[in-house]
This record gives structure tokens, C-alpha cells and sequence, in this order.
């Protein structure tokens, strides 16, 4: 399913990256401990976190995710969505927790 | 063909801590551009990024020379910064002497030298403390 379907499903907010919209989500990982994040998110992955930090963004274009939900309305910050803007990572938001989001996200991807 | 070789300058995290991951993000692009296998490039992404990281938190900043083979991928990480006391213990998942404000970034999971170990085929850490460590990783193409 491509990021674009997704977030139309769900209803997400897209806040950044539009230029990965096409990206294919293959799979959910969730997490905030960058590190652990980059040495186990599959590729192709939905990336759920709190992380809304620049860091964030080069985890998520280094291990290839499809795009990073930010859950809770975690904040995006300004250098964070440049970033994103350029590296075109899509970065989508909601107000429902990681576990919730996952749950829904599971359901779409059967 | 002749390997290509690449040079970058990372910096300390006081100095900019959002600039570490730049030469890592480079390499990628470029192993991608010249078709490198993508597995091989996801491996040489996360284990250089990791040493960036690492580099800019501890060292305050080092070097990145990248060899680009057809057969392999050599990182090698050059800093001259405080030397790994205990390499045994750094290579432990979980254990990290990293600052608490890195650790509000995502950072300092004590995951980083782990991580590199996973995602390489070899990697040698020469290390001496208070001058500086080099490490070198190969990720084979294959």
C-alpha cells in the first residue's frame, strides 16, 4: 500500500515530504531509541515514533522507511521538516498512540 | 575498475550536531546512483551512520574515508578523541557512556558499535585512549 492510500484511509496528516507519497509501506515498526530504530526497522517499514527531530529523518532515509507517523501529535520541529521536505521523507501525524495507530495500520495491511 | 575513494569531515555535536549523518546520507546516494546492491548499501548506510553518530558525541568530530570497490564497501572512521577504555564493554548492547542531552534525541541506547558489528563483515576498532580511535568496517557487495 502506498503512504498517499494510507493516510486517506486513516485520515492522517501529511506535514512534510509530499515527494514520497508513492513510497510503498510493506510493513510497521515502532519506536523511539533512534539506534535501536536504525538496526532493526525493516525496509519499507511505517515508522511510528515521537521523534520529531532531524535525527529522525536521516533514521528514516538510511534504513529506508516509507515514512515516519508521528503519533500523539508529537511536534515536528522546523529543521526536522526541511529535511523531510528535501529528502522527501513523508511525515504524517495523528493523535492516537503508537499502539493504537499500529492496530489500525495491521487491520489495512492483512 | 579502479575503487572510488571518498572523503568527508564529520562534525562534533557542539559544533553541529544535525550535520552528523551528512556523509553517511552521501554515501548512500552515491552506491545507489552506481547501482551497488541494495542490501549492501542499507548495511554500509546504518553501520556509517552509526560511527558518524558516535564520532560526533565522543570524539567531537572526526574523519570518513569510503572505498568503493565492486566487491566491497571500506569505511574507515578516524577520530582524536578519547579512546574507547573499554571496548569489551562498548561492545555490549545497552551499555553507553553517552551524555544525557544526546540521550533526549533518540541517542545513547548503547546500540551504536553493536550495530555497526551487525551490519559489516569485518570490522577492526584500534583504539588508545586520550588519542583517538579508528575504526574500519568492510561490507561485502555480495
Amino acid at each position: 500500500m502506498k503512504v498517499n492510500e494510507l493516510a486517506q484511509k486513516l485520515s492522517l496528516k501529511l506535514l512534510a515530504g509530499e515527494g514520497g507519497l508513492d513510497n510503498e509501506i510493506l510493513t510497521c515498526y515502532s519506536g523511539d531509541l533512534l539506534s535501536w530504530v536504525m538496526g532493526r526497522a525493516h525496509e519499507g517499514s511505517a515508522w511510528l515514533t515521537v521523534m520529531g527531530n532531524v535525527n529522525a529523518i536521516a533514521v528514516a532515509t538510511l534504513t529506508d522507511c516509507a515514512c515516519i507517523i508521528l503519533t500523539e501529535d508529537a511536534p515536528l520541529d522546523e529543521d526536522a521538516r526541511q529535511r523531510a521536505e528535501s529528502q522527501s521523507v513523508p511525515i504524517l501525524s495523528t493523535d492516537l498512540n503508537a499502539y493504537e495507530m499500529a492496530v489500525k495500520i495491521s487491520e489495512i495491511l492483512k | 575498475m579502479a575503487g572510488l575513494e571518498l572523503k568527508y569531515a564529520v562534525p562534533s555535536a557542539e559544533e553541529d550536531f544535525l550535520g552528523a549523518g551528512e556523509a553517511s546520507t552521501s554515501v548512500k546516494k552515491k552506491l545507489r546512483q552506481i547501482g551497488y546492491n541494495p542490501e549492501a548499501v542499507r548495511k554500509v548506510a546504518i553501520a556509517m551512520y552509526e560511527g558518524e553518530i558516535n564520532m560526533a558525541i565522543h570524539a567531537g568530530g572526526g574523519e570518513a574515508e569510503v572505498e568503493i570497490l565492486p566487491q566491497s564497501v571500506t569505511i574507515k572512521l578516524i577520530d582524536h578523541g578519547p579512546g574507547i577504555a573499554d571496548v569489551e564493554k562498548a561492545m555490549q548492547e545497552g551499555w553507553s557512556t553517552a551524555p544525557e542531552e544526546v540521550r533526549s534525541l533518540g541517542f545513547g541506547a548503547g546500540m551504536g558499535l553493536p550495530n555497526m558489528k551487525k551490519y559489516t563483515d569485518t570490522m577492526d576498532i584500534e583504539t588508545e585512549v586520550g588519542k583517538g580511535t579508528t575504526i574500519t568496517m568492510v561490507v561485502n557487495a555480495q
